[in-house]
């Protein structure tokens, strides 16, 4: 049990370039932190930094109110979750969970009952005997886990524990973690570049870009209020549409919009109709293209040519499409004429070049 | 398959195999065959006369003490140059490992002993220990050591082992680096958050995860030792003294070529060629099967 600080955590490698620039995050005690951002963005860095596996260039990083900048990884309390599972291909699945207990001393009766109860917490127990070749991805996955809780550290570390399995297993696997992690009530921090994951099972999202913190809140919070439009784009898929305000049919329409250069609208955010409520938005559409996914269907939208784009961040949506998400199957065909409205209050208003967000 | 239509003359394919095919018949097949019906005659002194006897000339073997002297000192250098050989490659290679500076410079410099032919190392070492001429023979004696490895058939047998050993480090150091290297990082990594310290750590996951390069490079040790040491001998020891570095491939040289014994000499050609086919097929069985883990 402990809370993780992160006081403006550096990484400079030296080439001088620099991986981490200046993080402060506070996770406390219990909770599951979450570090989401595109590849590259430095999340793994940090991670690794927290576990000791990458040396810390400036700032502190605090474990349970002990400073562990130069405390080394096995001292620091943590277990980690890698990618790989980076299970011991020689030992067998029972060995690879008493390893790391064996390595400090503890008596082979403890160890054996807290294999067991990790066994069967995770369904390992008819596989104990088993080398991790003999076992399939998510068993791996799950005793990368064991490995983890029958040390009953102070924190958890995830690094991305579930990008090597298949979507199905994934869902199931996300659904395990965050129950297991309820239960044990083990401080938490996982990462992902996978916005869904994230949403769901953060208790703090730290949504990272460039080394950067972009922004860190409770995921329904950053979802409904993204501070730039870098998270607007991120978090949500489909991603918001981002429009430019400037010298065009939008900027006549938005009222209260001072300082602001973009407006972002969530695809779940726009209605097919021809109201219009005061100061919202109605675009008119050309229908480009459509998806069925069952439950919802998408509708990609072109508006005139005459747009530019605005400040183009990864996945961000081709200038002058939109897309509006329609509930059900029902929905225009392909080539027609649409009008889609948004209400003021559903408007995400943020400066031109996307760093800031403007009013509510 | 496109085997039919790049080869149209069916004896192209011959005759582009030939060439191979003849150097091994020639050089190879021919004189192991040589050998085998050498090893069942006796000829007289004079080479006047010859006799077919069967497998007299292998129970001569078996029956001659120096034989036997001959196997056990084999097999112990085999050994003592195998585990020292492998063991200080080992050590180099996990230095190596690490990221350092300059790390391309000395694992080059590391690998270039291995391009030193067997007697010019052998020349290299006698130059540095000989008794009367070594530059650290006589720091030796300074010590109070009395070296003279041209008298004293354990320095001797010291001194071959060393320098055998010496130039296998380079082969083993390339092989232990690349397998050092293939341990995924992460794994090592989880191993130290699970509080294994650096010499637990290398002892319960990266050795026992080098075990089929250990293993692989053991074979390739043995066989050098067995077979590839004698231009070392030959430069160094010749045997010598007294047969203090004789090895059973020397014997052969010097029973054959030296005493005139052909028939003898073929006996134990065909016995080390015996022991290479079962080291080959050993290595086949396992370095296939990959030595599990």
């Amino acid at each position: 049990m402990a809370n993780v600080t992160l006081r403006s955590v550096r990484k400079t490698y030296p080439g001088g370039f620099e991986a981490i620039k200046g993080v402060d995050v506070d996770v406390g005690d219990g909770q599951f932190c979450v570090l989401v951002g595109p590849s590259g963005c430095g999340k793994s860095t940090l991670l690794r930094m927290v576990a000791g596996l990458e040396t810390i260039t400036g700032g502190e990083i605090d474990i349970g109110g002990r400073v562990v900048n130069q405390v080394e990884p096995a001292d620091r309390d943590i277990a980690m979750v890698f990618q790989n599972y980076a299970l011991y291909p020689h030992m067998s699945v029972y060995n690879n969970m008493a390893y790391g207990l064996r390595n400090r001393g503890m008596a082979e009766a403890e160890i054996k009952t807290r294999v067991e109860e990790a066994a069967r917490i995770l369904e390992l127990a008819p596989m104990l005997e088993r080398k991790p070749r003999q076992l399939s991805g998510g068993q791996r996955q799950r005793v990368a886990m064991g490995r983890a809780i029958v040390r009953q550290p102070k924190v958890f570390l995830f690094d991305e524990p579930l990008s090597n399995l298949d979507a199905k297993l994934r869902i199931a696997m996300r659904v395990e973690i965050r129950k297991l992690q309820r239960r044990l009530n083990t401080t938490s921090i996982y990462v992902t570049h996978d916005q869904l994951e994230a949403m769901t099972l953060a208790d703090i999202l730290v949504v990272m870009n460039g080394g950067q913190v972009e922004q860190i809140g409770n995921p329904l919070d950053i979802y409904q209020r993204p501070a730039t439009t870098f998270v607007a784009s991120f978090i949500g898929a489909p991603p918001m549409n981002l429009m430019p305000l400037h010298s065009d049919e939008l900027s006549s329409q938005v009222t209260g919009a001072d300082g602001a250069g973009i407006v972002g609208i969530r695809p779940e955010d726009f209605v097919i109709s021809g109201e219009t409520a005061p100061g919202g938005v109605a675009l008119g559409l050309t229908v480009e293209a459509i998806e069925h996914v069952g439950a919802e269907t998408f509708v990609y939208g072109s508006r005139q040519r005459e747009e530019q784009g605005v400040a183009a961040n990864p996945g961000d949506l081709p200038p002058g499409e939109v897309i509006v998400r329609v509930p059900g199957t029902s929905g225009p065909a392909i080539g027609e004429r649409i009008r889609a409205v948004a209400p003021r209050d559903k408007l995400h208003l943020f400066t031109a070049d996307g760093r800031k967000r403007v009013g509510q | 398959m496109q085997k039919n239509a790049i080869f149209q003359s069916k004896l192209l394919p011959y005759a582009l195999v030939a060439p191979q095919l003849a150097i091994v018949l020639i050089f190879f097949y021919w004189p192991a065959v040589q050998a085998v019906i050498q090893s069942f005659l006796l000829q007289d002194a004079f080479g006047l006369s010859t006799s077919f006897v069967w497998f007299e000339n292998y129970l001569e073997l078996f029956k001659d003490p120096a034989y036997f002297a001959a196997i056990v000192r084999t097999f112990a250098f085999s050994f003592a140059i195998a585990v020292s050989s492998l063991s200080f490659a080992l050590l180099l290679a996990v230095m190596a490992d690490k990221p350092l500076r300059g790390s391309m410079l000395y694992r080059t410099l590391l690998i270039w002993p291995y391009a030193v032919a067997p007697p010019v190392v052998g020349v290299l070492w006698v130059f540095m220990l000989h008794p009367s001429l070594g530059v650290l023979s006589r720091y030796l004696r300074t010590l109070g050591v009395d070296w003279n490895p041209l008298l004293n058939g354990d320095q001797a047998a010291l001194l071959i082992i060393l320098a055998a050993a010496w130039k296998q480090i380079s082969y083993n150091f390339l092989f232990f680096l690349a397998g050092l290297q293939s341990i995924p990082r992460s794994v090592i990594e989880a191993a130290a958050i699970d509080g294994a310290r650096p010499m637990r750590r290398f002892w319960t996951v990266i050795f026992p995860l080098l075990s089929p390069t250990i293993f692989f490079l053991l074979v390739i040790n043995i066989v050098y030792a067995f077979f590839d040491t004698f231009g070392i001998i030959d430069t160094m020891t010749r045997g010598g003294p007294g047969k203090a570095t004789e090895t059973l491939v020397y014997k052969v040289y010097t029973d054959g070529l030296l005493g005139g014994n052909l028939g003898s000499s073929a006996a134990q050609s065909v016995i080390l060629m015996v022991i290479v086919i079962m080291l080959t097929a050993i290595q086949f069985r396992f370095v296939e099967r990959k030595v599990t883990y």
